[in-house]
């Protein structure tokens, strides 16, 4: 296939998934900003008061980037895996499979759609945090890489759940079992300083951890965790995901028999 | 003349053992209308998944258009035209972004993919639901609106497995009338289909399979010549109530009360209408039954199944 087809075919499944996205925007758009909205009144005003300061900040602006990212991490995977996995489900995945577009470009076209629902709800969820709280930016390469390649590393995650998935249960088990208890004990709300010896140590083996305090860091200037080990740990895990990601539409498993 | 689709030696062993293809060999000319028949399980669908890339090989060759699918994928994609049996677009996605959506995954840019759209949804009779989701269309619809799809991109290679299942008489001769015309603008077409009548209809050439072995491969001519008998349907100028006996010929009535007759090979026609004269019957058309080939095909995979003969028979 020529360059210029594949970029052809790149934008063709961009735009399809940003249309899916947008067209089911209740369910996509909304949740998370009405979510993240009570979490800023609940926590971050009527209790964040009474905590007081965390890290040199008012707990409010403390929470701010952790639940930024998290919003972003969540809604990353959910637009791979429900869409991927959709199209597993009708068959339509067919319809690529019998193309030319080389699997590079698939993966490339899904990572790209799970990034800009990712990296949309980011910014809406900034826009919401801007009524309860001042943000200023303390190294802005810092936020937009680590944003962007967080938002690409859980897309990659949501590309190799649905391919792995049999049935709907199974795109549900991953966020519900495994992303939600990694994001709350990713020093979203709290500095892991506040944690015993041994729960810190625990906690340093959870990759979210890195990613939320590189993106606070980015913003805030205050990180539990050195922020370009956090970011050279999100690279690494990137090329680790797209090489296993590649090899399995290379096998077609899943979706060839 | 190139071939449009060479298969060698082609072995599909299923991850529980099952082996659905056992070594087929199969070509296709360019420009050919071709059928390939066979009961179900058979192995149709297997073989043009392979050719699809929708289903792994075990092994043996694919050409299409010379390109091998091993060593040339995507110059083979590229040839290729696909029409399932089953629906596999996204039910919720409008008619037209389908079609456009999938001439942008040959890397046909939007305008160029809208007007391919556009020709192919008029023709098909789709063009004023082209901004209906495609949940919304009648199963008819939905079967052109896969056709319009395959097409979008001007495939020199046309794939259909079973097009016109589920489809009532009317939409199916107007969709033979579609593919007839593409064929003869220049489309190699290859089709499956359960209806014997419709690949004696269209098919210049027919492949027969069964249990993941081709049984015949040859003309369709070549293969209706083996008949030992034609039918001929009489329509009379009265209508007839019982079938008249005929000596030296079968006859009966069939279902529209048309009278049906089997004229064994080299037997003159002429006995049979001076018996009909004598009867004071008289005959105002006449033509062949359309479904001799189904009678050929039961005969060999009848053949091919020893076991599927009565029971009583062998007791």
């Amino acid at each position: 296939m020529r360059t210029d087809a594949m970029l052809t075919a790149y934008k063709t499944i961009v735009t399809r998934e940003i249309r899916r996205f947008m067209r089911i925007w209740p369910q996509t758009l909304l949740p998370p900003a009405v979510t993240m909205t009570l979490y800023f009144i609940i926590f971050g005003n009527l209790i964040g008061s009474r905590i007081g300061a965390m890290g040199g900040f008012d707990y409010m602006a403390f929470i701010v980037p952790g639940l930024i990212m998290m919003s972003v991490i969540t809604s990353s995977y959910a637009n791979v895996v429900s869409s991927f996995f959709s199209m597993k489900f009708q068959r339509s995945i067919e319809e690529l499979l019998v193309s030319p577009v080389p699997n590079w470009v698939i993966l490339a076209g899904y990572v790209t759609g799970g990034m800009s629902r990712g990296l949309g709800i980011g910014f809406i969820v900034t826009l919401l945090s801007l009524g309860f709280t001042q943000l200023s930016i303390h190294h802005l390469p810092m936020v937009i890489l680590t944003v962007f390649l967080t938002s690409a590393l859980f897309s990659l995650g949501g590309f190799i759940n649905a391919m792995l998935a049999t049935k709907f249960d199974d795109i549900s088990i991953v966020p519900t079992f495994v992303l939600t208890p990694l994001t709350y004990l990713g020093g979203v709300f709290y500095s892991i300083d506040l944690l015993p010896g041994f729960w810190q140590g625990v906690s340093m083996i959870n990759p979210i951890l890195y990613m939320v305090n590189a993106f606070r860091y980015g913003i805030l200037g205050v990180s539990d965790v050195n922020p370009y080990l956090a970011l050279g740990m999100i690279l690494l895990f990137i090329a680790i995901l797209s090489a296993i990601s590649l090899r399995m539409l290379a096998r077609g498993k899943g979706i060839r028999h | 003349m190139t071939n449009a689709l060479e298969i060698e030696g082609l072995v599909k062993t299923y991850g529980d053992g099952f082996q659905a293809l056992k070594g087929i060999d199969l070509h296709v000319a360019e420009g050919d209308f071709f059928a390939l028949l066979g009961p179900n399980g058979a192995g149709k669908s297997t073989t043009l998944g392979i050719v699809c890339s929708l289903v792994n090989k075990s092994s043996g060759k694919v050409r299409v258009f010379g390109s091998d699918i091993d060593t040339h994928l995507s110059d083979a994609k590229l040839n290729l035209g696909v029409v399932p049996q089953e629906f596999n677009f996204n039910q919720f996605e409008k008619v037209f972004d389908i079609v456009t959506t999938q001439a942008g995954y040959y890397g046909i840019p939007l305008k160029k993919a809208s007007e391919s759209a556009e020709k192919y949804l008029r023709q098909l009779g789709l063009w004023d639901k082209r901004n209906t989701p495609a949940m919304m269309l009648s199963g008819g619809m939905k079967r052109r609106l896969m056709i319009a799809r395959a097409l979008v991109h001007e495939p020199k290679l046309l794939i259909l497995d079973e097009p016109t299942a589920g489809v009532d008489i009317e939409l199916r001769r107007s969709m033979w009338t579609f593919l007839e015309e593409m064929n003869r603008q220049g489309t190699t077409i290859i089709l499956t289909t359960h209806y014997l009548e419709e690949a004696e209809a269209l098919c210049r050439n027919i492949a027969i399979i069964d249990h993941g072995k081709i049984l015949r491969h040859t003309s369709k001519r070549a293969l209706l010549q083996q008949l030992s008998s034609e039918t001929f349907v009489l329509d009379t100028a009265e209508p007839l109530t019982e079938a008249p006996v005929l000596d030296g010929f079968f006859s009966h009535m069939d279902d529209e009360g048309a009278l049906v007759v089997d004229v064994e090979k080299g037997q003159s026609l002429n006995g049979m209408f001076v018996q009909l004269e004598a009867q004071g019957v008289r005959v105002v058309s006449m033509r062949t039954k359309a479904n001799r080939l189904e009678e050929l095909f039961i005969r060999m995979v009848e053949d091919n199944n020893p076991r599927n003969t009565k029971q009583g028979e062998t007791a």
